[in-house]
């Protein structure tokens, strides 16, 4: 086998690992990410309001 | 030999940043994130008192309705039921926002984790095993 197949070999697999990463679910970053939505939605950065009672608009 | 070096470094390095941070900055998060924050106010003392528990699922239950006041238990009942939707949605939403909707059951047993680990201590939590336990 010549030897400037093999880049190509390696680049191929790169490529085709690029595809895998993308259909497997990133679990650490949606950690992170579910970990930023609720401290948003439970305000656990700024500790105000937590308690004060929601008014009903409607 | 150098130029495929190279392109292997950007290749490299474009996996990194897709696998760091999920996309939740779209329209539809934002609205679901901030619906949820107002009811929280309403849902807080709630999770106090015990009447709502975070689930295994990801949701919010009602696993004691006698500990909500008969007054406000129509309202309670109702406010669970909305930020259950909303939770739905936003599962939803965020596995579509990454161009993946079949990621919304992973999405969301991610969430159902975290929801219980950050909930305040004395309030209640569904064991994997379904019982209900007070942090």
């Amino acid at each position: 086998m010549p030897r400037s197949v093999l880049p190509l070999f390696a680049v191929a697999g790169l490529l085709a690992g690029c595809v895998t990463i993308n259909i497997y679910f990133p679990a650490a970053a949606a950690e992170k990410a579910a970990d930023k939505i609720i401290d948003e939605v439970w305000q656990l950065q700024k500790k105000l309001d937590v308690t004060a009672p929601a008014k009903e608009t409607k | 030999m150098k130029t495929i070096l190279l392109w292997l470094l950007l290749l490299a390095s474009g996996v990194a940043l897709a696998q760091s941070n999920l996309e939740i900055n779209t329209p539809a998060v934002a609205q679901i994130k901030s619906a949820m924050a107002v009811r929280h106010g309403q849902l807080a003392p709630h999770y106090a008192s015990g009447a709502l528990g975070l689930a295994q699922d990801a949701s919010v239950q009602l696993r004691d309705p006698n500990a909500v006041p008969l007054a406000q238990r129509a309202a309670v009942q109702a406010a669970v039921a909305a930020e259950n939707n909303d939770r739905t949605a936003l599962y939803r939403e965020i596995a579509k926002a990454n161009g993946n909707p079949s990621w919304e059951t992973d999405i969301r047993s991610t969430f159902a984790q975290r929801w219980i680990d950050k909930a305040q201590p004395g309030w209640w939590v569904q064991t994997a095993q379904g019982a209900w336990q007070k942090k």
